[in-house]
């Protein structure tokens, strides 16, 4: 036979031992992949050694490296393993799907509309591992098609998480879509879950029988809907078989095995030539290796081609013999490294577990599913995040691939190249001081690059602490470019293919990882800074999240003062605040909740803490300007004050507050006043309670008169025999007002309201301090 | 039957008849059923057969490999997940006896897991078989049947212990006798704990091993909940006679989402985190609320199931810690339930309650 087809399922272990065997057999003198035929030339690298799987083919439109697109390689892809051989015995290799170039071209008009869209999806192939979770509902559809496997790896096979769509992100679920191709075969056959059918029919069986996938194949596809882009890309591959035909005699195509029928059609020619017609325009594209981790592999959401076990696919692939103890002894390896103690015999159980699990199910080996059961029932003794550890480290894997260097560069290095030049910014060695003016376009985008790269790890520049005179529109930078920078950009080129967009991601990431509020709100000041609109939503859901954890009403309301100051005066870098406002009324409705039970049995310290917790808040809460909110808030207070248990120090700071906002008429305050001063209060209390009234020292009440006749007319009230006892809390209070504030109060005090004038005593050191300011801001000199 | 509660085999004696007569997989020996029909007998099988445990396919397997290759099983969770229920059916289905069983408790003897005397007979004729009084664990071993013991994480430390050698060796020594006895092929042990509660005793690591654990989890989904606690609420009303009332499914769901909301810390629809309260929120303390809520509105009410009915049960069930829990449930009423369409009665009724 001239040429053979290899069906084969992306990234299947089992499918990639057939094919070794297939070829090993066949010899063929050339081999074609599904993949991308702009990146033949890297081919050549799979026979340097250096080159490590997981490792992905990553190409990008030259002029728009947001446009982006995967193809990655397990050692156990079927793809990879082809590609091996061939460079081994010296035959060559060609991918011949359709050119990647293409795609991004053909598709071009149907993706206008959705440009608005495209950073998010484009810049998450990587950052999705990291924000999948809070990212799905609106990525799932854009997110899988740019994954493409190794030729769309199990998206050809899987059309519904598929590549087809290329890096665009395209409407989520196109009608035309075919049905799952191995959900209904393995349906056919009895299986609720097609992965399952798959290991059990091909990964299982030592020889998969390619003819029988491919009769299978040919009758799914006739009972589905095509999609229009697959059967362009067959009579793509159709066309490079004829070429290849006129050339080579022994032939071997690896493709997946959704294809196989299509290929071997009979189609004419001219059939192809026309339906490739209308995609001829060609952009440029570039091609690259980068490293790839199986953690990613596992994590494309919504992507069919991703397996979620390449650990243990990793572990098929590469073991031969006793698959189920020696998964099960890595198992208790991992364990014991953690330090919990498991024992050869817990591995035994385990494994007889497992193989009985398999006879019930009636499979004739035992599976993951299986090995998984029983590791959680024996090895980890019920205890689900063992079973975590063991899914993270073994099913999933923590495999790092590797790339050698001279490996064309990443897009993320590219694109931060434009924005230097776009910034007018260049990379040096030495330092700089860069002196920025947030009023003006460049330097505002440049402050913007500068922040995204502190995201990244990339401390390019370092903000210097503002000198004396500057404004709030005033940044400076201290710049210095260092040579590690360019492999932590290839690092963080995992996270997006823009600069923006690897920040969002990483930014998202760590808001997700996040365990404490103010980490969370300091995160949302980057998102300002850095002007990462994108990655407010996940900050704002985890500020959300981390404040309905936290039990600490005080973490809360440190939280609200700098939202508020955000949501009132928005900020200099033209920030849009409207979602912040949503957060800072979810946080102010937890507030009032846990704030009365957090406010009793407090100690002086945390009750002075608290009391200037509760000043912020008011003050934040005034800053709103809302009045529905202001009104809670001050129901809340209201029915603080009226427990018993309360701190002194607070019960008199609120009833200072609400007398201030009205709530509580001066009379009800002297009332208060009075009693608190009474008897039948702790000395202490009583002291407590009257410095928190007069918070704010004594020069409120030099200036606020009907305080201060609140303060004095209750003192003239009280008995003569009374007021020697009351003296010594009043002199605890008043003791610590400055000299000139006491002096100022008995002056206003003795002349009453007619002697206002009088009282302005000039404390001229005081004065002195605020004559630099006044100089500067008049513009000249005042002595 | 006029029992109460009759014993599971006794009360689906037909399905598991009727199982039994079809079933021509290979059986354990000892067992009644094979492990295949043990498990359609727990998770029924849409028709004839019942379903008993509603939930994860899974789990039921692996409870029954492991009793199918001769290894305890511990079934583990928190309180209200089924623990016992799963043993119960598991060893009537197995070894058509559910009633070998020990409860254990901080007061639990080893005479209850190993043997005690006839004290009367020991004086009067001397150490003889007659006068052992062999616990339920050792009639068990002497049938080859299923033992079960309850709160396993109850029974002090040292009584623990007791079991190693019947689960490893299989077999009692009985030195007063100078015999033993040993376990006939099918013997087996369930035992369940509860993995919430404080102050326990913890199994010694030697016993642990040689239990295969499951962990019974809480309903997975919002739908299976709603059948677990309707299924189980019809049962109850039934067994206790309850004058009948209309089951406001609306109402169920509402008690049932409060229940998900709170134990998950976050609402259904994800989008609002919360705190837990400190109890368990189990479904079978969802089933007690609509059971009570059903009993208030079919005595004092006029037998419509309300959102009065079932607020001061759930605020019951939900404030277990006076100060914590009271912040943790105003907080989700005014947060959550307040701004829910169509719950407007239900939080007048909850505030108040």
């Amino acid at each position: 036979m001239p040429e053979r087809y290899y069906g084969i399922r992306h990234h299947g272990p089992g499918s990639a031992r057939a094919v070794l065997r297939a070829l090993e057999e066949q010899r063929p003198d050339i081999l074609l992949v599904e993949g991308p035929p702009e990146a033949d030339d890297l081919i050549a690298w799979a026979a340097d050694d250096r080159l490590q799987p997981p490792v992905a083919l990553l190409g990008y439109a030259a002029d728009n490296p947001r446009r982006a697109a995967f193809w990655p390689f397990a050692v156990f892809s079927p793809e990879w393993q082809a590609i091996k051989w061939a460079v081994a015995n010296g035959v060559p290799v060609r991918f011949f799907d359709l050119p990647f170039a293409h795609r991004l071209t053909s598709r071009k008009p149907t993706t206008n509309d959705h440009t608005p869209a495209e950073v998010p999806t484009l810049d998450s192939p990587a950052g999705r591992e990291p924000a999948a979770p809070e990212a799905k509902p609106d990525r799932a559809g854009g997110d899988g098609s740019e994954t493409n496997g190794p030729g769309g790896p199990a998206a050809d096979s899987d059309p519904d998480g598929l590549d087809d769509d290329g890096p665009m992100p395209g409407p989520p679920a196109p009608e035309l879509r075919p049905v799952d191709p191995i959900g209904e075969l393995a349906a056919a056959a009895g299986y609720d879950d097609p992965e399952r059918w798959w290991e059990d029919v091909v990964e299982h069986r030592q020889a998969p029988a390619f003819e029988a996938i491919e009769e299978a194949m040919t009758e799914v596809r006739a009972g589905a809907l095509e999609d229009p882009y697959d059967l362009v890309r067959e009579a793509h591959m159709r066309t490079v078989l004829r070429q290849v035909r006129r050339t080579h005699n022994e032939i071997a195509v690896v493709c997946g095995a959704w294809h196989v029928p299509a290929l071997r059609a009979k189609v004419t020619a001219a059939h192809d030539a026309a339906l490739l017609k209308g995609g001829k325009r060609r952009g440029k594209v570039r091609f690259t290796w980068v490293p790839w981790t199986y953690g990613r592999l596992a994590s494309w959401q919504g992507y069919g081609a991703g397996v979620d076990s390449p650990g243990w696919y990793h572990h098929l692939f590469t073991t031969t013999d006793e698959v189920v103890p020696r998964w099960l002894v890595g198992a208790a390896g991992v364990l014991r490294d953690e330090g919990v103690d498991t024992s050869p015999a817990h591995v035994i159980e385990a494994t007889r577990l497992a193989e009985a699990l398999a006879t019930m199910r009636g499979r004739p080996l035992a599976g993951l599913a299986e090995v998984t059961d029983a590791s959680g029932a024996v090895l980890c003794e019920g205890d689900d995040l063992r079973l975590q550890l063991i899914g993270r480290k073994l099913v999933v894997g923590e495999r790092l691939g590797e790339v050698p260097e001279g490996v064309p560069t990443v897009p993320l290095a590219r694109d931060l190249e434009a924005r230097q030049r776009a910034a007018r910014l260049k990379p040096s060695a030495l330092d700089r001081a860069l002196d920025l003016d947030l009023r003006k376009d460049t330097d505002l985008a440049r402050s913007h690059l500068l922040h995204q790269l502190r995201c990244l790890d990339v401390p390019w520049g370092e903000p210097e602490e503002r000198r004396g005179s500057t404004g709030t529109f005033r940044e400076e930078w201290a710049l210095r470019w260092q040579p590690e920078f360019s492999i932590r950009l290839v690092e963080a080129s995992g996270y997006g293919t823009t600069v923006v967009g690897a920040a969002t991601a990483q930014v998202s990431a760590a808001a997700a990882k996040a365990t404490t509020l103010a980490e969370v709100t300091a995160l949302l000041e980057t998102c300002l800074l850095a002007d990462l609109p994108l990655a407010r939503p996940a900050v704002l859901r985890a500020l959300d999240a981390r404040a309905a954890e936290d039990a600490d009403v005080t973490h809360l309301m440190a939280a609200i003062p700098a939202l508020a100051r955000t949501v009132r005066y928005g900020d200099v870098r033209r920030s849009d605040v409207a979602a912040v406002a949503a957060v800072v009324k979810g946080l102010l409705a937890r507030v009032y909740a846990a704030l009365p039970p957090a406010a009793s049995g407090l100690s002086d310290e945390a009750a002075a803490g608290l009391r200037d917790h509760i000043d912020a808040v008011h003050t934040a809460v005034a800053l709103l300007g809302d009045d529905a909110e202001r009104t809670r808030w001050l129901d809340t207070l209201t029915a603080l004050t009226t427990r018993d248990d309360l701190h002194g120090l607070l019960a008199g700071r609120l009833t200072r507050l609400l007398h201030d906002a009205g709530r509580l008429s001066t009379r009800d305050a002297g009332l208060r006043l009075g009693r608190a001063l009474t008897a039948g209060v702790p000395a202490a209390t009583g002291a407590a309670w009257v410095e928190g009234f007069l918070a704010g020292g004594g020069l409120l009440l030099m200036h606020d008169d009907s305080l201060l006749s609140l303060v004095d007319d209750w003192l003239a009230a009280i008995p003569a025999d009374a007021f020697t006892e009351v003296l010594p809390l009043l002199r605890r209070t008043f003791g610590t007002f400055a000299t000139g504030e006491r002096r100022g109060i008995g002056e206003r005090v003795a002349g009453g309201g007619a002697t206002r004038t009088a009282t302005a005593v000039l404390d001229h050191d005081t004065a002195a301090l605020s004559l630099p300011t006044l100089s500067a801001l008049l513009g000249r000199r005042i002595e | 039957m006029t029992a109460l509660r009759p014993h599971a085999e006794e009360f689906y004696a037909e399905e598991l008849a009727a199982l039994a007569a079809d079933d021509d997989r290979p059986r354990p020996p000892g067992w009644r059923l094979s492990p295949q029909a043990v498990v359609t007998y727990l998770l029924g099988d849409g028709g004839k057969i019942t379903p008993k445990y509603v939930g994860s396919r899974r789990l039921m397997e692996v409870a029954v490999a492991t009793l199918a290759t001769d290894r305890a099983l511990l079934l583990l969770g928190v309180p209200g997940t089924a623990k016992t229920w799963v043993s119960e059916h598991l060893a009537a289905a197995i070894s058509g006896d559910s009633t070998l069983l020990v409860q254990g408790t901080a007061g639990t003897p080893e005479e209850a897991i190993r043997y005690g005397w006839n004290y009367a007979r020991l004086l009067a004729e001397g150490p003889s078989p007659a006068a052992l009084v062999p616990s339920p664990v050792l009639r068990a071993m002497e049938t080859g049947a299923i033992a079960r013991v309850e709160e396993l994480t109850r029974v002090p430390s040292d009584v623990q212990d007791a079991l190693i050698t019947i689960l490893s060796e299989k077999t009692l020594p009985v030195p007063e006798l100078n015999t033993e006895v040993q376990a006939q092929r099918g013997f087996n042990v369930i035992a369940t704990a509860n993995d919430r509660d404080r102050g326990v005793n913890e199994l010694s690591s030697a016993l642990r091993r040689r239990f295969n654990t499951v962990v019974l989890p809480v309903p997975a989904t919002f739908d299976e909940e709603i059948d677990i606690v309707t299924r189980r609420v019809a049962q109850l009303g039934r067994s206790l006679d309850l004058p009948e009332t209309t089951t406001a499914l609306d109402e169920i769901r509402r008690v049932v989402t409060v229940f998900r909301e709170l134990r998950d810390g976050q609402t259904d629809d994800a989008r609002t985190k919360l705190k837990s309260p400190t109890g368990t929120m189990s479904t079978a303390e969802a089933i007690s609320v609509v059971t009570n809520g059903m009993a208030l509105a079919a005595h004092f009410g006029d037998g419509v199931l309300r959102a009065g009915d079932v607020a001061s049960g759930i605020v019951g069930a939900v404030i277990k810690d006076p100060v914590s829990d009271r912040v943790v449930w105003r907080e989700y009423l005014e947060t959550v339930v307040r701004e829910r369409p169509g719950w407007a009665d239900f939080y007048r009724a909850a505030r108040d309650a």
